[in-house]
Order: structure tokens, then C-alpha cells, then sequence
């Protein structure tokens, strides 16, 4: 049965294509009577929010309506693509850094640079870095929406019976060769079945109830909540140049020490090695009370601090490496579709997204972190007021040299795959960090070399 | 994982009685009959079932084989690249790494099932003919795919499963049974093997309802054990039958997807379960290699067709032994 069926879904698959891209007329229609924009985003906990945008926005604008559409963000480009290739894809779509480039070179994001400047849209209102991220070769494709940072999640009780200061958390340092305070921290969480923890000589690493930390092993070509912003403390940096660099530096040392680092703690007992790790995510371990800390980004607050986390869990910020404390930010933007009938009331919409106008509704609704500076402490005392402290987040992203971008390249995709298989290697100890990234190196410059 | 639809059981049944010696005159007979006009008619009730085939099926082959000769990447205009396609696949060791590791699990879910699934419909066949337990075989296959490998996942899942829980609790050494490269490929055959034995038996016990009595009633007369019953009547004589389960369970099991793409490794660790159909698309909807996952799936038709053929003729599943 399986084989009709999918056979059929195949074939629908590859037939779609065809006979839709007949229809792909795009060009501009009349801008009088009422207009439906469709706005695609893949974030369910975030419709809400921007549904109140949409309203707000119909309410001045009587003659245009936004009808949003939501799927998850793992069917979310697979249908984007295929929309495009149908020309049927939404007048205005959330993007990702990942994905835009992609997009960009085959032609299906509208170049805002002119609207931008002619409706005088403020670049410094946003979090510093997060507007330029949207540039290629000197035109803009898109305004920023949202950012996010990374922080530690840690399981309150287990610091308590641990006699650990959650204050000093603010505090904790780490390098490559022995973990510093933050490898002692860990030590100090993990606790064997006996009850000794990781720093008693007479600990049993083979025997480990409750691990120090619980890492996300498969995190990407980027290591955007683990290793990447180690690395990048430690000396690394991804690209010759960022945004649309040409030469990623996947070989270099500073990123072999880092990840050794991270494949040692599981030699160590104090973290889930690769193939005894829960692939059922780091808080459904943490609410299991398997595991003390995690690393997890700023989209995450609502699933540590939210009403379904079973623990009660706060966050901390990462420790500071030999180069200091560096976190990853990156954030989404609104792009509107080349393929756009209304072009001119799209961007109505994202001119109006990209304001304070609904990032202040956003704000409001504690979801993640608008891109508007002032919205974004909006949010946080949302989130303040709620009891959620998520202060951490925007102490990160607001100081000066902690943060750096995501990196932007063609091929993400393949690099992606590429990375992540060549450390999985690392993980399960069948490679060396340096073996395993000068093969990544070698391949990912063969993506780069490709048009 | 890898099974039959209706029809082909259908079809596997009518092997077996079509052999038949009234039914093959019968046939011969309507053979003749041809020219009286009913191809005409045969042709209008053929008719939606050739449509849907022509359009779902011909025409997008026909695409594909073009797609695979072009650097089609869903977003702008295929430019024709000749054999590059396939030239590069030659060189793609992930494409190699694919067929090794889906002809692994195939090997896997293959002899598990259909041994597993001979098993239950010769206890079916000899000694419970009751409805209710040919009910109860095919539930397992009417949960869908992807709720079967959440299910495995959590109930193998390395650190939170029940599985290990239990292994642990006995003393003995747990395992990462989706995460390890040893164990990935043998839980994911495994769970595939647990969603589609009822069904496959199901087919197989069909067949054996074939066979007449008398000859078991004439085995039994010779003082044969149910052993030799089943191996010396029983396998020999639901032969075609039991190959075109396989043939059609073999085809399946290569285009198994949804439990690896469900696994959170994705085709992990170090692509261990990265079987081919996960892996064209992949490159068709994760990279936008549309040309080059062309070529990929005309390359899987063209290895599925000589596989099938290599089945048919070793098994001469055309030819039954109680005609």
C-alpha cells in the first residue's frame, strides 16, 4: 500500500511543478479596491501576535486585509519552494539567513532599497547588526523582525542541592583545555547513581544519574546554541567576510580545540554521549530531570519558563572564553515575493511590520524579541512582569562585542548536512575534531566553488 | 515497511487460480472471443484507471527523464546539462552510501517480515481460521507511518525510553538504538518490520487458502508431520503468491522514507540510515537539486526494474506448481 501511495505523492510532486508554472504571472495590479495580502510564517506561538498586528494594520489601511498562513518549519521552505515554482507563493513571507541567499539569486525576493529610502524607514532603530544582514551586493531584501541570543538553561533545585550560587552563573569562564569554572560547574551538577558528583574522585562516570549538561549534538554547520559560540570565544570565526563571504575556516584549530572540548564531556561522564542522548530534545530531558543545563536560544523562553515545563529552570549567560562572552544573534526578516499582484501594498505590510506600530503589539505578547530596540525592552518587561527573567537575553544582545552574526553563504543547505555529518563522527568518537573538519573543509570549499 | 496494495494481492491470487487448468481454458476461450467488440468496452472501463496512469504516472516519468538531463533547481528555468547528472552520480559516494545502506535495510526488513510473516499465516492456516485474529494482525498496519516511528522513538529513545529502562533495570548494557551507527538501521528495519507483518501475512495466508485440502489430507494419510507439511506442500505451492509479496514488498522497502525522516538524525549518524529515497528528496526539496535528484530516481527505477525481473525469473512466479 505504502508503495501506491507514495509513489503517487511522488509523482503529484513532480507533477505539481509543471503544470502550475503556466500560471506564474506576476506584475503589479491596481492598487484601487480592497486587496488580500496572504503572509506566510512557520512559528504557531507567534501567530497570535502578529494576527493583532494584522488587525491593527487592516484598521489603517481599510482597503488592504492580511490573511496569514502558518506551517512548521519543517515543511515550511519545502512549500514555500514549490509555491514559487507554482507562482502562487504569499505576497509576503518570513525569511530566514539560511535560506534567503537562495532566494535572492533566482530572483524571488523583491529589492526593497528604493521603498526603504523613499519612506525614510529609520536602519538605526533596529538591534545593532540585524539590518544589514539583509543585504546583497548592495540592495535589501528584507527588514528586520526579531532577533534572538543564546543563553544557559539550568534547573534551579538542582543548583540548590548542588549549594551552587545562582548568582555566580553570571560569572563563569571557559577555554579549550580545561573547561574552566564552567567545566568545574558541570562537574560539580553531574551526580552518579551513588550520589557522588563530578567532582568526587570516587565519582562513577559509567553509573551517571543526572548529567551536568545536556548537548545538542546535531546543531547544524553553525553550532548556533552549543560549539559555535564557544568557537567563536575562543578565536573562530566562520567567513573571510559576513554577510556573503567566500571562504568558510572550518579547518581552523580554534575550532578543533572547541569541539574536543565538547565531545570530552561525555568522555567524562558529565553529559549523555552521542549515542546514549535522548533525541527527544534537551528539555524533554531536563523536564525528566536527566539533565541540570542546557544551552538554548531566546525562541526557546516560553518552553523553560512556560507552563509546560514540569521543572522550574532560570537562565544564565554563557561563560566567557579566552575572547570573552560571545553569543550568536541572528533574526528574521519580512520578505516580500517577487511574484507579488500588489507589490505596493506589500510593502505597506512589511513597512508596517518593521515598525514600532506592531512590534509594540509583538512586545507585548512576550514572544520572542522584536527587532525595534525600544520594542525589544518592551518585551522584556512584558516577560518581567510575567516572572519570566530572560534579562540574560537582551544583556547579551545589547553589549557591546558579545555578539556576532550567523554566517550568510550560498549552499547553507549542503554545508549544513555536510558539517553536521562530518561531526557526528567526532560525537561518536570515531573521528578527531581536526580530521573530521579538514575533510568538512575541504568539502564545504567544494560547495563554494560551485556557481 | 515494504508491502503490497490491494490489487496486488488480488493479483497474487489471480496467478494462482488463473493457472488453473478450467480458468486457463477459459481464458483461452475469451481470447478468441476478442474480436466480437468487447475490447471496445474493456477499454472504456480501463479508461479513468489508463488516465490516472498517463497522467500520474507517464507523463511525470516522462518529466523526470528530462528533468534528469538539466540543472532544474525548482525556482528558475531547466538548462540542459546532457549526462552530467549522471556522471556526477557516479562519482557521489553519498549516492553509493545510499544504495549500500538501503539494500541493508532491505536485507533486514525483507527477512524478518516475510519469515516472521510465513510463521503467523501457517499458524493462521493449520490451526485458527478466526476472524477475529486476522483482525487483529492487521492493526498494526492501519496506524499510520508516522505515528509508528513516534512511537518507536520514544519507546527506544536512548536516554528516556522504556526499552532501555527495562534493559537497565535487568542489568545490562543499554543502547542509543536511533543514534548509533550499529544499532540506527536494524530498529528503524525493526519498527518497520512490527507495522506491516500482520499485513504481510495476511497476503501469504490468502494464498494458502489456495491450496486444496486433499492434499494435506492425502500428506497426512502418509504420516507427514506439519514440518514437512509446510515445507514440502505448503512453500512449494503458494510459490507465486509468495513471490509477488516479494516482489512487491522489496519495492516498498526501497522507497521506505517516513521513519527516517521522522528520526531526529535524519539520515544519521554519519549517514548510516541515509537510504536512497530520503536521500533524492533531499536533493530535490532540501538542496533544490531538482536535475540531480532526476537522475537519482531514474538511476532507483532502473535498478528496481532488473531487481524485479531477477525475482520474477527466480522465483517463475508466473508458473504455478498446482496448475
Amino acid at each position: 500500500m505504502r508503495t501506491r501511495a507514495r509513489w503517487t505523492a511522488a509523482l503529484i510532486a513532480a507533477v505539481l511543478p509543471l503544470a502550475t508554472t503556466a500560471c506564474s504571472s506576476g506584475g503589479s495590479g491596481s492598487s484601487n479596491g480592497p486587496v488580500t495580502l496572504t503572509y506566510a510564517l512557520w512559528d504557531n506561538n507567534q501567530q497570535p501576535a502578529y494576527q493583532a498586528c494584522a488587525d491593527a494594520f487592516t484598521a489603517a489601511h481599510p482597503d488592504i486585509h492580511v490573511k496569514i498562513t502558518q506551517s512548521a518549519w519543517n515543511q515550511y521552505w519545502q512549500n514555500l519552494t514549490t509555491q514559487m515554482t507554482s507562482g502562487n507563493a504569499p505576497d509576503v513571507f518570513t525569511d530566514h539567513v539560511a535560506y534567503y541567499p537562495q532566494f535572492v539569486k533566482n530572483n524571488q525576493i523583491l529589492d526593497i532599497t528604493s521603498r526603504v529610502a523613499a519612506d525614510k524607514v529609520d536602519l538605526n532603530q533596529y538591534q545593532g547588526g540585524l539590518a544589514d544582514l539583509w543585504v546583497k551586493d548592495g540592495k535589501r531584501y528584507g527588514l528586520p523582525k526579531d532577533w534572538d541570543t543564546v543563553a544557559i538553561a539550568y534547573n534551579t533545585g538542582m543548583l540548590k542541592s548542588a549549594h551552587v550560587d545562582p548568582a555566580g552563573l553570571a560569572n563563569l569562564t571557559w577555554n579549550p583545555t580545561d573547561g574552566g569554572t564552567f567545566e568545574q560547574l558541570i562537574a560539580k551538577l553531574t551526580v552518579d547513581q551513588k550520589g557522588h558528583n563530578g567532582l568526587d574522585p570516587s565519582f562513577d562516570k559509567n553509573h551517571v544519574k543526572i548529567h551536568g549538561i545536556e548537548l545538542i549534538y546535531d546543531d547544524g554547520a553553525t553550532g548556533q546554541s552549543t560549539w559555535g559560540n564557544f568557537a567563536v570565544a575562543n578565536g573562530f570565526t566562520f567567513l573571510d567576510k559576513n554577510p556573503f563571504g567566500t571562504k568558510y575556516h572550518y579547518s581552523d584549530p580554534a575550532l578543533a580545540q572547541t569541539v574536543d572540548w565538547f565531545a570530552s564531556l561525555a568522555k567524562k561522564g558529565y553529559a549523555a554521549p552521542y549515542d546514549k542522548a535522548s533525541t527527544l530534545g534537551p528539555d524533554a530531558v531536563l523536564n525528566a530531570g536527566r539533565a541540570a543545563m542546557t544551552m538554548t536560544g531566546s525562541w526557546n523562553i516560553n518552553t523553560y519558563l512556560g507552563s509546560s515545563a514540569t521543572q522550574k529552570f532560570a537562565f544564565a549567560p554563557l561563560p566567557a572564553g579566552p575572547r570573552g562572552r560571545k553569543t550568536f544573534i541572528n533574526g528574521l526578516s519580512d520578505a516580500i515575493y517577487t511574484g507579488t499582484k500588489h507589490p505596493d501594498q506589500a510593502w505597506q505590510w512589511v513597512k508596517f511590520l518593521a515598525s514600532t506600530s506592531c512590534q509594540d503589539i509583538v512586545a507585548s505578547k512576550g514572544v520572542v524579541f522584536p527587532a525595534i530596540k525600544t520594542s525589544s525592552q518592551k518585551a522584556l518587561a512584558t516577560h518581567q512582569a510575567a516572572g519570566r527573567n530572560v534579562k540574560v537575553f537582551v544583556d547579551e544582545a545589547t553589549t557591546p562585542g558579545e555578539t556576532f552574526s550567523y554566517p550568510i553563504t550560498d549552499h547553507a543547505d549542503q554545508i549544513t548536512q555536510e558539517v553536521q555529518t562530518d561531526l557526528e563522527g567526532v560525537w561518536l568518537g570515531k573521528s578527531t575534531a581536526a580530521d573530521a573538519l579538514a575533510k568538512a573543509q575541504k568539502a564545504v570549499d567544494g560547495f563554494m566553488s560551485q556557481p | 515497511m515494504g508491502t503490497t496494495s490491494v490489487d496486488a494481492a488480488e493479483s497474487g491470487l489471480a496467478v494462482a487460480t488463473a493457472a488453473d487448468r478450467p480458468r486457463r481454458r477459459e481464458r483461452a476461450r475469451r481470447r478468441a472471443a476478442a474480436p466480437r467488440g468487447d475490447g471496445r468496452i474493456a477499454l472504456l472501463f480501463l479508461a479513468p484507471a489508463l488516465l490516472g496512469f498517463a497522467v500520474f504516472y507517464v507523463y511525470p516519468a516522462i518529466r523526470g527523464a528530462y528533468y534528469s538531463t538539466t540543472d532544474y533547481n525548482l525556482l528558475s528555468p531547466p538548462r540542459g546539462v546532457g549526462m552530467a547528472n549522471y556522471t556526477a552520480l557516479v562519482h557521489d559516494a553519498l549516492f553509493w552510501n545510499a544504495l549500500k545502506v538501503t539494500g541493508y535495510y532491505v536485507v533486514l526488513n525483507i527477512v524478518s517480515q516475510t519469515v516472521l510473516a510465513l510463521v503467523l499465516a501457517a499458524l493462521m492456516f493449520r490451526l485458527t481460521r478466526s476472524v477475529v485474529v486476522r483482525a487483529m494482525l492487521l492493526v498494526p498496519w492501519l496506524v499510520p507511518n508516522v505515528t509508528v516511528g513516534l512511537l518507536f522513538l520514544w519507546l527506544f529513545d536512548a536516554d528516556l525510553g522504556l526499552v532501555n529502562h527495562l534493559i537497565s533495570a535487568a542489568g545490562l548494557s543499554t543502547h542509543g538504538w536511533f543514534s548509533s551507527t550499529t544499532w540506527a538501521m536494524p530498529t528503524i528495519a525493526l519498527t518497520n518490520t512490527w507495522a506491516y507483518t500482520g499485513y504481510t501475512a495476511l497476503l501469504l495466508y490468502a494464498g494458502m487458502l489456495q491450496i486444496p485440502g486433499q492434499v494435506y489430507e492425502a500428506a497426512m494419510l502418509d504420516g507427514a508431520s506439519e514440518l514437512r507439511m509446510f515445507f514440502r506442500l505448503t512453500l512449494p505451492l503458494m510459490r507465486p503468491v509468495l513471490a509477488l509479496v516479494l516482489v512487491v514488498s522489496v519495492i516498498g522497502s526501497f522507497q521506505m522514507f517516513d521513519t527516517v525522516a521522522i528520526t531526529p538524525t535524519h539520515g544519521g549518524p554519519v549517514n548510516a540510515t541515509r537510504v536512497i529515497y530520503y536521500y533524492i528528496y533531499e536533493l530535490a526539496f532540501t538542496h533544490f537539486r531538482m536535475g540531480y535528484a532526476s537522475a537519482a530516481a531514474m538511476s532507483l527505477v532502473l535498478i528496481l526494474g532488473a531487481l524485479t525481473l531477477l525475482q520474477m525469473r527466480l522465483l517463475r512466479a508466473s508458473r504455478s506448481d498446482l496448475a
